[in-house]
């Protein structure tokens, strides 16, 4: 149930402000890609253009081709509720529904298609809590609120909700820049348990986090403050972070950057 | 909320600065003169009321009818109070969801750009004066209805409410739609502050999942905003109860007690204190006065509720304003 | 898990039906909304300007009959301009006072929280229930006349929660830095706030007053329980039954016919040309002061 991704020439916009410009790459299924590059060169952007979450901003729009597989995400007949339902999203900051428990949280996206008997429903949640790691701190109190769990515990529920409709794609904007170092070792074996089944695009700022959970690697960057973001270069892992064919991406992951 | 300036500045320790004093006291003595006006409200109106309390021949608390000015006075609430709770909730009916709608139109489905200009239109409502709106309502608002009014009766008179054998151009419902326009730009306006803050988070959380614009509201920004609006809509509750002139000009004024909104019933305590007060003698305004009081009480009760709900969260500190 | 989808599914019928549903919904709610703005706006103007002439303004209802044409609003127009004056006279005073305790001095006891949850309670007091109060302690107790003055007070009572909150919120937003330079210089609290706190606020609280002035502008029952009515012109506040705008039209409007009913309506649209006009300078001074247009 994981697909491939296929970008061609992609721009995206912020009313009249060009965020990343001319982007160009494939993303492949069962696989972890990660975004690097330094803040503001607009990793976060072009992630939520791939599920078109992009365009709920007031102003924002995209150029250029998406397809996953055979299908044009961007199509006139493509409904971009269908394409979020398709591609999962798993943000920055933990944000489970406060009003609802941890089992209406992770039934929330399954609720929407309601087609599920309860004993579906409970089959579901529990194995999605199983996947996102959880099941085993929750399972006694799946009835309380969602926001009574620990940040980590949080983004987790927020994994589990996520992969509880089962998207092809999974998408995560800093999964672990709101979190502890443990928090963010249960989400690594999360990630590499995960990209089993879907394929996983992970925006990071951590360096030895890319290196440990990608396949892939993209590195983006931008010229100069306002000027639109770039993709530099993108490959294997191990060989960006061993042998970058560009200046910048070396000076970047060394650290001697700017 | 924020410690204004209340720090201790170790400054004075050494010399307290002339003038210093006399500010301090002068605005502490504003804010005690603010209590002291809301308990003289109560003690005067009480003061004036009791004399013609002890006046009165009738039970004041269900006595139907209002004859204050007679030699042997006998007035009751009754039929006031009904008359104010029966309209105001009826206005309430009427005005919150449109409101709810009013509101999510601006904070989430008008354009930008339109959405402020919009918001402000909808302010401009709030500060057209009540007098006003009772002219619009008996000039025009009163034989618009009676066509609607005549077509309730006839089609609908088997629901009680509707029911009744004669129907009125000035009757309780006309009275309560124009209660409803008064109060549906206050709960508008703080419906949509509230929605305006629920956070992106939820909603972008919400639309990740595959949820459309209405699911997306349903899950994350009307669970965020019911304490809100339920509070925005007792405000308005209290404002259509304390409406005086609108009412005093639409209202049948009669002393009646009957769930009949289309037929010569209505009335309320405020317009009957507008209608009855030229007339009214020294035993009569008392008595007026005595309608007030329960009608102060009965709005603080109502004001007292909403802020309660909208104290209980702190994310709508500002809003509550 | 289940089978491969094959492609990205649509979403259901009946959920893009109750999406377009709702939306129709809110969108009908806004138009439902605005009819009755409308409407009220065009009748006020219609029907106003037949009678929004030069008489109007300058002449009172004096020996005017119940069914003579003519006559004006002149008395009325000068009572309400003076008695909101008054009004604010009273009001923005201790409002501003009370506002600079809340923000200033009080510190979080009792006595700052109990004003505070006054000032909101305040604001729910019904105008009618104002105008009780001052015919009650004025007028009833201490036996004084129906006057403008009396008007003035009930008034004043309606607007000082929407000083005190208006002006508390403007002085929340005077950054701290700004007292604390003062203190740094030696500048007693006192004058801190009045030479740098209150300058600092003051387009903020202008605006608010205004706001204020507009909202009790077009109050009626409290006047009616205060003022009283006259036909004739009355320039003292202090002394004798003044007349009202708001008054004024409730007056015209209960008289059943034509002339006085068009005098209703042109009081009505001199009654909103000055609240439109006190909403749109405060509007306007917020805009100037703005962040925005700052250079
Ligand atoms: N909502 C928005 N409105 C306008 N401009 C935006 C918005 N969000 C981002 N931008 C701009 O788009 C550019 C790219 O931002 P983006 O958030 O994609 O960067 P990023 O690479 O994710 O940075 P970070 O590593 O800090 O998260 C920036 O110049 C930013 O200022
Ligand atoms: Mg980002």
């Amino acid at each position: 149930m994981a697909k491939q991704i296929e970008v061609t020439d992609v721009d995206a916009y912020y009313g009249s402000h060009k965020a990343i410009e001319g982007i160009n790459m494939t993303i492949d299924a069962r696989a972890v890609t990660a975004f690097i590059g330094p803040s503001g060169c607009g990793k976060s952007t072009f992630l939520r253009t791939l599920n078109r979450m992009h365009e709920v901003i007031p102003g924002a729009r995209v150029e250029g081709k998406i397809r996953m597989e055979e299908q044009d995400l961007y199509g006139s007949d493509v409904d971009p509720v269908s394409v979020r339902r398709t591609i999962g999203m798993v943000f920055q900051r933990p944000n489970p529904f406060p009003t609802m428990s941890i089992y209406d949280n992770v039934a929330a996206g399954l609720r929407l298609n309601h087609r599920y008997s309860k004993s579906q429903l409970d089959t579901i949640v529990e194995d999605s809590l199983k996947g996102a790691n959880l099941w085993n701190e929750v399972k006694d109190r799946l009835n309380k609120p969602g926001s009574g769990l620990s940040g980590g515990q949080q983004q987790r529920l927020c994994i589990a909700r996520a992969i509880a409709v089962q998207p092809q794609v999974l998408l995560m904007d800093e999964p672990c820049s709101a979190l502890d170092p443990i928090s963010t070792l249960a989400i690594e074996d999360l990630i590499s348990k995960l990209k089993q089944e879907f394929t996983i695009v992970i925006v990071t700022h951590n360096m030895q986090q890319a290196a440990r959970v990608s396949d892939k690697t993209a590195f983006f960057n931008l010229a100069a403050q306002g000027q639109p973001g770039k993709l530099i270069e993108m490959d294997e892992t191990t060989k960006i972070f061993t042998s970058p064919t560009q200046k910048a991406t070396e000076d970047y992951i060394t650290g001697r950057f700017g | 909320m924020r410690e204004g300036g209340s720090a201790p500045l170790s400054r004075s320790a050494f010399r307290r600065s002339r003038g210093d004093g006399p500010f301090r006291y002068a605005s502490t003595g504003a804010g005690i003169l603010l209590l002291v006006i809301m308990a003289a409200i109560a003690v005067f109106l009480i003061a004036r009321a009791i004399p013609a309390l002890q006046a009165n021949t009738a039970s004041f608390l269900t006595e139907l009818t209002w004859n204050a000015n007679a030699s042997e006075p006998k007035f009751g609430i009754g039929a006031l109070a009904f008359g104010t709770v029966v309209s105001s909730f009826l206005a309430l009916i009427i005005a919150t969801p449109i409101a709810i709608g009013v509101a999510l139109f601006i904070s989430h489905y008008a354009p930008r750009r339109l959405a402020s200009f919009l918001g402000y239109i909808i302010d401009l409502l709030a500060a057209v004066p009540s007098v006003v709106y009772g002219l619009w309502g008996i000039i025009f608002l009163v034989p618009f209805m009676r066509g609607p009014s005549q077509f309730l009766n006839d089609y609908f008179g088997w629901i009680p409410i509707f029911g009744g054998d004669q129907v009125v151009g000035k009757s309780m419902l006309v009275g309560s739609l124009v209660l409803a326009i008064m109060i549906l730009p206050i709960i508008a306006a703080i419906s949509r502050e509230v929605f305006l803050q629920a956070p992106k988070l939820q909603e972008e959380a919400a639309l990740a999942l595959g949820a459309t614009r209405w699911e997306m509201i349903r899950m994350s920004v009307l669970p965020f905003g019911r304490p809100g609006v339920i509070s925005a809509a007792m405000l308005g509750l209290g404002r259509a109860m304390g409406e005086t002139i609108a009412v005093a000009l639409i209202f049948p004024a009669t002393f009646t007690i009957s769930f009949e909104i289309l037929s010569a019933n209505g009335n309320s305590i405020a317009a009957n204190i507008a209608n009855g007060f030229g007339e009214a003698n020294d035993i009569g305004r008392g008595a007026l006065i005595a309608s007030g009081l329960v009608l102060f009480i009965i709005t603080l009760l109502v004001n007292m509720a909403a802020r309660w709900v909208i104290s209980r969260r702190k994310e709508y500190a500002r809003v509550a304003a | 898990m289940s089978a491969v989808t094959p492609e990205i599914q649509r979403i259901s019928g009946m959920r893009r039906f109750k999406d377009k549903g709702v939306q129709a919904l809110v969108y009908l709610a806004f138009a439902i909304a605005v009819v009755p703005l409308v409407s009220v706006l065009w009748l006020v103007i219609s029907n106003g300007l037949a009678r929004f002439d030069m008489e109007f303004l300058t002449h009172s209802m004096r020996n005017i009959g119940a069914r003579d044409a003519g006559g004006g609003a002149y008395h009325a127009i000068i009572g309400t301009l003076e008695q909101v004056a008054l009004a604010s006279l009273i009001s923005v005073p201790i409002g501003l006072l009370t506002a600079v305790y809340l923000v200033e001095y009080g510190t979080n006891g009792r006595l700052k929280r109990s004003i505070s949850f006054f000032v909101d309670i305040m604001t729910g007091v019904p105008s009618v229930v104002a105008g009780l109060f001052i015919l009650a302690f004025w007028i009833l107790i201490l036996g004084m006349p129906f006057s403008g003055w009396a008007g003035a007070m009930a008034l004043s009572i309606l607007m000082l929660p929407t000083v005190v909150r208006s002006a508390e919120e403007m002085l929340m937003l005077v950054p701290n830095d700004l007292r604390e330079a003062s203190y740094a210089l030696g500048v007693s609290k006192w004058r801190t706030i009045v030479k740098v706190v209150l300058p600092t606020a003051f387009t903020g609280i202008v605006t608010g007053v205004m706001l204020a002035i507009a909202r009790v502008a077009g109050e009626t029952a409290p006047l009616l329980l205060t003022v009283f009515f006259t036909d004739s012109i009355n320039e003292d506040p202090f002394n004798g039954p003044q007349m009202g705008l708001p008054l004024y039209v409730f007056d015209q409007a209960a008289r059943p016919n034509d002339t006085a009913i068009d005098r209703a309506w042109a009081g009505a649209l001199t009654l909103i040309v000055i609240i439109m006009l006190l909403n749109l300078a405060a509007r306007l001074i917020t805009y100037w002061r703005s962040p925005a247009r700052k250079r």
